[in-house]
């Protein structure tokens, strides 16, 4: 069961709400609205998040994210559509059922911190136990424990005014840990943050992360932090979401110019990984097979190398154009066989950035995933014009399908 | 010579004083049992609290100031108060001066206890704070002495009119400075309440009243001035204390009887003014209280930490 999910959300402010959302259900738009005195925040939402997923949304301000954060959990109530949270409905629940909700199953963390000034750090963190009647001993112990896991200890007793920015929100993330809620709502968490403290941040979100396996809804406007830390993301304007997909989907193939204008300025090789690039293993010689068979498909595809697996496809090491030159006669391969170097093998989600470096110091490397197996490999030549194709997209947005060029590009490179 | 023009008779004569007059005649006649009640109930607390202030020797007291002021302030201020406490016994006003302060700390209690709740229910609702604003407006600019002749009506001569007349006059900061407290409460703090599931009354206890605390402290403050200030008003209607002694002063002329009564209620309203204004303005963390109490309450794990 998806731990978020959210059907056809709509905040329509204004004395006439309800109206409004049947006028943008038969087919208004926002400035018909607004003529007629009513504001539409969030305009049919729809999506799910499925349990220990990090799900970003991503908009300018005034695109209704933070309103859609608090329809979550209830903050604002929807003018239409409901919200379930591991399939009750919190949308319906009111009073006593709300509360129990957000206490059991969603807590939150606040863009401007919204610690109490007037409790200090533990008895801030501890709040989330304290209204779920948690006792004092007990509560301040747990507190304690999230503080610690948060990298702030020895901080209890101070007040949220004595710590720096990053620290305050430390507190606030303890404060939603410490609740222990398998949901934990993020607005615009890390926004007030200075650049390097909210590269730390977000290190560390995706750490506990890891660690908890928390659902993370978490918002932003920043489309570097939503592709740093998001599973998935929603890009929202003017109060709808235009594109729900992963970094990759929506950097390759954004559904609209608006997406590939937000994208232009990304910087790719952090975001892209070595699956996107990496070409499928064609040219791989199976570790049964003898020399002659390997200088043939060296020849066919014009390389010098070759990379070699067993029958279940793990990689077993590679063989050079000179060694079988030498050893045609032999029959079987094995002698022959030269260990991949550690530099050389990446993980499907290695990113680009992190490949120049393998790159330099050897021809091709090898994609390999978490059971050993050989899933693709990336010729030099393409990381390159890999690159070049992106830098090509960056400069002319209106090339969103950048990937396909991409493709045969560097096929004819490898070729060549 | 200027002559005044006759007034058209286009405006007809508006007996609304009369109207309010006959009003309320109904209403002390419907209502005369139980404001006798009400003003047994006032006089009693008065005179008791009184009483107390009374039984120590005026030195010990004066010490007890001193040492208040000192706690909850700093030394200045402890022996700025003792040199005024003295000043008013070797005036030999101590004992009316203690009967206005009675008056003055009945005064402020009722007027906080029906304030803060009008200040509350008007942060939390804009139709309740919509009535409300007009009706502060008239309390607050009706001029004090008008409310002292109804209240005599209702009580006859004495301290409970004096008191109920203090009462009206010294509200609106407590409603006025409680809801603003609570209106400038960080609405994000606020939703964080929420968000981890308190309720209402959770959140009105242990985040926004103790946010809006300085800004309720400061309204607490200027009640207590104008409840002193009318203390001594009511000395016209007998409200006794150091009002007695002022208005004895103007009916025969007595400049020096005048100035020792005046200079008395100076020195009280310096007094009662720096105490609870530095009660309010104390920040969490900070203050002679905190400290002691810190002191004593601190265990060796967090201490150590």
């Amino acid at each position: 069961m998806p731990a978020i999910e959210a059907h056809h959300l709509y905040k329509v402010f204004g004395r006439k709400g309800r109206e409004g959302v049947k006028r943008l259900q038969a087919g208004a738009d926002t400035t018909e609205l607004k003529k007629a005195g009513l504001t539409p925040a969030v305009i049919d939402a729809s999506f799910t998040v499925e349990e220990g997923e990090i799900f970003v949304v991503m908009g300018l301000s005034g695109s209704g994210k933070s309103t859609l954060i608090r329809m979550i959990n209830g903050l604002h109530p929807p003018t239409a559509g409901h919200v379930k949270l591991h399939g009750e409905n919190i949308t319906a629940a009111t009073g006593k059922d709300l509360r129990r909700l957000r206490r059991e199953r969603i807590s939150m963390v606040f863009q401007h911190f919204a610690l109490f000034p007037h409790r200090s750090v533990i008895d801030n963190a501890a709040y989330g136990l304290e209204t779920q009647g948690v006792a004092k001993e007990e509560r301040r112990r747990r507190a304690h424990e999230a503080l610690e896991l948060c990298g702030l200890t020895g901080w209890d007793e101070h007040l949220p005014s004595e710590l720096s920015g990053g620290m305050q929100q430390r507190v606030g993330l303890a404060r939603a840990l410490a609740a222990d809620t398998d949901i934990l709502l993020m607005d615009e968490a890390f926004s007030a943050l200075d650049p390097l403290i909210r590269r730390d941040m977000q290190d560390q979100l995706i750490e506990l992360q890891q660690k908890l396996g928390k659902t993370i809804l978490f918002i932003t406007h920043d489309l570097n932090e939503a592709m740093r830390i998001g599973d998935r993301i929603a890009m929202m304007r003017n109060g709808r979401i235009v594109q729900i997909g992963t970094a990759e989907e929506i950097l390759t193939d954004p559904a609209n110019d608006y997406v590939a204008q937000f994208v232009a300025d990304v910087d790719r090789t952090r975001v892209l990984t070595a699956a996107s690039v990496m070409e499928p293993p064609v040219a791989v010689l199976g570790a049964e097979q003898g020399p002659r068979t390997a200088h043939k498909l060296m020849r066919e595809h014009q390389i010098s190398a070759l990379f070699v697996t067993g029958r279940d496809r793990s990689l077993k090491g590679y063989v050079t154009e000179d060694e079988v030159g030498k050893h045609l006669e032999q029959k079987d391969i094995t002698s022959l066989l030269k260990p991949v170097p550690d530099v050389a093998r990446v993980t499907p989600d290695t990113s680009l950035a992190d490949l120049f470096g393998p790159a330099a110091e050897t021809p091709a490397i090898a994609v390999v995933d978490d059971a050993g197996r050989l899933s693709g490999v990336i010729p030099r030549i393409t990381l390159l014009s890999a690159l070049a194709a992106y830098a090509e997209a960056d400069s002319e947005i209106e090339t969103a399908a950048a990937a396909e060029p991409l493709t045969d590009q560097t096929k004819e490179a490898v070729r060549g | 010579m200027v002559e005044h023009a006759a007034p058209l008779t286009i405006v007809p004569p508006l007996p609304i004083g009369d109207l309010l007059e006959t009003g309320f005649e109904w209403f002390k006649d419907t209502f005369d049992a139980f404001f006798d009640v009400v003003g047994d109930i006032v006089t009693g607390a008065i005179d008791g609290i009184a009483a107390v202030l009374l039984a120590p020797d005026p030195l010990v007291l004066a010490v007890i100031f001193a040492l208040l002021a000192w706690l909850v302030r700093d030394w200045k201020l402890g022996i700025g108060t003792l040199v005024g406490m003295v000043l008013i016994i070797g005036m030999g006003m101590w004992d009316p001066a203690m009967d206005t302060l009675a008056l003055v700390v009945v005064a402020t209690l009722v007027a906080l206890v029906i304030g803060v709740p009008l200040g509350i229910l008007a942060a939390r609702s804009a139709v309740v704070s919509r009535i409300l604003r007009p009706v502060m407006d008239f309390l607050q600019t009706m001029p004090g002495f008008v409310w002292l002749v109804p209240v005599v009506k209702l009580f006859s001569i004495g301290v409970a009119g004096a008191m109920v007349a203090t009462v009206i006059f010294a509200l609106a900061p407590a409603v006025r400075l409680t809801e603003l407290g609570i209106r400038q409460v960080d609405g994000e703090v606020v939703e964080a309440g929420q968000a981890f599931g308190a309720g209402p009354r959770q959140i009105l206890k242990d985040i926004q009243l103790p946010l809006a605390m300085p800004t309720v402290m400061a309204g607490v403050n200027q009640v207590i001035m104008l409840s002193l200030s009318m203390a001594v008003i009511g000395g016209l209607v007998g409200a006794g204390g150091l009002g007695n002694e002022v208005v004895s002063g103007i009916s025969t002329l007595n400049l020096a009887l005048g100035f020792d009564a005046g200079i008395s209620v100076v020195i009280l309203a310096i007094f009662l003014d720096r105490l609870t204004a530095s009660i309010g303005s104390r920040r969490p963390g900070h203050g002679r209280l905190r400290e002691l109490r810190e002191r004593f309450t601190r265990t060796p794990a967090t201490s150590a930490a």
